[in-house]
């Protein structure tokens, strides 16, 4: 273990100066409202842009997975194909059922990005870079993912129309549902770490042994356990393939947002990407280690350039298996989530008591038995659980057509 | 500091005004949505952030949820988006008894707590100190709570699974 001091170089106080320069251009009494909003639209400018170049790096990767090129008529290589698609949107006509419920109608999307964005507000992006320094941020962070499902709701039901309304109701069934796994991925952190601050469970992962092993959650046996359940969950929160029953465009013309079209359901799919990239920046803040370099010699790069490097890899994660795995079916959605992710979950809570309890082991043969304990603990109830849920199941074969 | 109280008050109330007043049942649900928002709100004005964040994640994320799926999935008499109307006398009288009794059990607890304002501020519990207290005075009573709705979810289940027979097992 070696703590380093801390390197403030240039590059890495960057952001700290244009801040302190275009407050600087504000008289002194505004200075605390200029850095907040200089923040705000930070994240919105920031996280829209990716947006932006998450749907082209989206399409152009399933392009090449399926053996196709993907956009590449707008500009060289399909470049403007994002402003093309927001120019559309935004002079498609805004139409309203008849029936509609006017007001919630507006309201859904509204509050749907509203809530989606106040969750950035605790991410750590950077050394400097923390928008909100919540004692609680982890709490935080949830309790704004949870006011989306109530805009899901609001969508499906004011649009009056039924098969709006019973997606609507099927994608908060699997969104409560994925819930629970979600936030119970993570408590193990919590407790390892002691803290609901993001800041400093980032902090707290900024330790390494022998200079290259980062002391990072995903590291433990329980952290690497909670890891791979927080990412299942997520992808279902996110209503993502292969969870992306909710608006499966083949099978339920997109579900809840059947009745929105122009602007309103561009912003769906902005809150949608917007999530997506929000439970990424978490699960780098709680399980890799945040901004945290991996080794110490790479601690010259600076530390939000780590940050944005560990969630283009998460991102990248998913796009993968959006091109890889087929969607499931509501039976089997639920069965994975209450039988398989609720229980591992929830014994993960006691891997990581063990863990927690046995950190004082310090002689090389103790150590090694808390690592084969800790591993059995998380690996046995995955064997036995999955190849209980698996009885009877014949195993899918694959053929491949012959090249 | 003062206004800012009255502001939430009047927020939190005039929510919980309009949830009465409104006809239909989603919007009136919508509506008790907003006013536990507007306690969350207060609890975030006392100083008191975890318990606001709690607030936020267990009301309006998942009770708000139980109340929209109760009022969507239950049988109505007639089939309606409708609050029933104001029924007999039998109705009102029962609602305004169970009114009293919280009323009652309310009253007797505000009155009989010391309110008297302390010297020194009070340091804001933090989140650890919140955990230890839970885990070590008020044990029991979060035991209770557990206990409680774990009956009221088993309860919950044996409602819900009435045509487990009929039902074909689909494994695959």
């Amino acid at each position: 273990m070696s703590a380093v001091p801390t390197p403030d170089s240039l590059l890495e106080r960057a952001p700290l100066l244009v801040r302190d320069w275009v407050s600087g251009l504000f008289p002194a009494s505004w200075r605390w409202l200029t850095g907040s909003l200089l923040a705000i639209a930070a994240v919105i400018l920031g996280f829209g842009l990716l947006f932006t170049l998450l749907t082209l790096i989206e399409r152009k990767a399933l392009g090449r997975m399926q053996n196709r090129p993907g956009p590449n008529r707008t500009g060289p290589g399909g470049l403007l194909q994002p402003i093309a698609d927001g120019i559309k949107l935004l002079v498609k006509e805004d139409i309203v059922p008849v029936a509609a419920d006017r007001p919630l109608h507006f309201l859904a999307p509204v509050v749907l990005v509203a809530f989606t964005l106040l969750s950035f507000a605790v991410i750590p992006y950077g050394r400097h870079l923390l928008p909100v320094d919540l004692a609680s941020g982890v709490l935080f962070f949830f309790a704004a993912g949870a006011a989306t499902e109530l805009a899901v709701f609001m969508a499906g039901w004011s649009s009056h129309n039924k098969y709006s309304l019973l997606a609507a109701m099927r994608a908060l069934a699997q969104l409560i549902s994925y819930e629970l796994p979600l936030l119970l991925a993570v408590v193990p952190v919590v407790m390892l770490a002691g803290t609901l601050s993001t800041a400093a469970i980032v902090a707290g992962q900024g330790r390494w042994t022998l200079g290259f092993i980062p002391h990072w959650w995903v590291g433990t046996p329980c952290g690497a356990a909670g890891f791979l359940i927080f990412m299942t969950a997520a992808l279902a929160e996110s209503n993502r393939s292969p969870f992306d029953l909710p608006e499966a465009e083949s099978e339920l013309i997109a579900g809840h947002l059947t009745e929105y079209s122009g602007f309103k359901y561009a912003l769906f799919f902005l809150a949608e990407y917007l999530g997506m990239t929000a439970l990424c920046a978490m699960a780098v803040t709680l399980f890799l280690g945040g901004w945290q370099a991996p080794c110490v010699w790479l601690q010259s790069i600076p530390s939000y350039g780590w940050f944005f490097l560990k969630l283009g890899a998460l991102l990248a994660l998913l796009m993968w298996i959006r091109g890889t795995l087929p969607r499931l079916r509501l039976d089997q959605l639920m069965r994975l989530c209450w039988k398989f992710l609720v229980p591992l979950a929830l014994i993960n809570l006691g891997t990581a008591a063990f863990w927690h309890l046995s950190a004082g082991w310090e002689p090389l043969p103790a150590r090694l038995a808390r690592w084969a304990l800790a591993l059995l603990l998380v690996l046995g109830p995955f064997a036995a659980i999955g190849r209980r849920l698996g009885a009877g199941v014949e195993r899918r074969r694959y053929r491949y057509a012959p090249s | 500091m003062t206004s800012v109280l009255v502001i939430l008050a009047g927020f939190t109330l005039a929510a919980a005004a309009v949830a009465f007043a409104l006809r239909p049942l989603v919007h009136c649900a919508l509506c008790l949505v907003l006013a536990w928002a507007g306690v969350a709100a207060f609890y975030l004005w006392a100083g008191a952030e975890f318990l606001a964040f709690a607030q936020v994640l267990v009301y309006v994320g998942a009770i708000s949820m139980v109340v929209l799926f109760a009022v969507l999935l239950t049988r109505r008499q007639a089939d309606s988006d409708e609050a029933p109307g104001s029924g007999g006398a039998g109705r009102i009288a029962a609602g305004l008894a169970v009114a009293a009794v919280v009323a009652g059990v309310l009253g007797r607890a505000v009155l009989g707590a010391n309110l008297a304002p302390s010297p020194v501020a009070a340091r804001p519990l933090d989140v650890r100190r919140l955990g230890a207290e839970l885990a070590g005075a008020y044990a029991p009573a979060l035991l209770v709570a557990g206990a409680l709705l774990t009956v009221a979810l088993i309860g919950a289940v044996v409602i819900a699974a009435t045509d487990a027979e009929t039902r074909g097992e689909d494994r695959r």
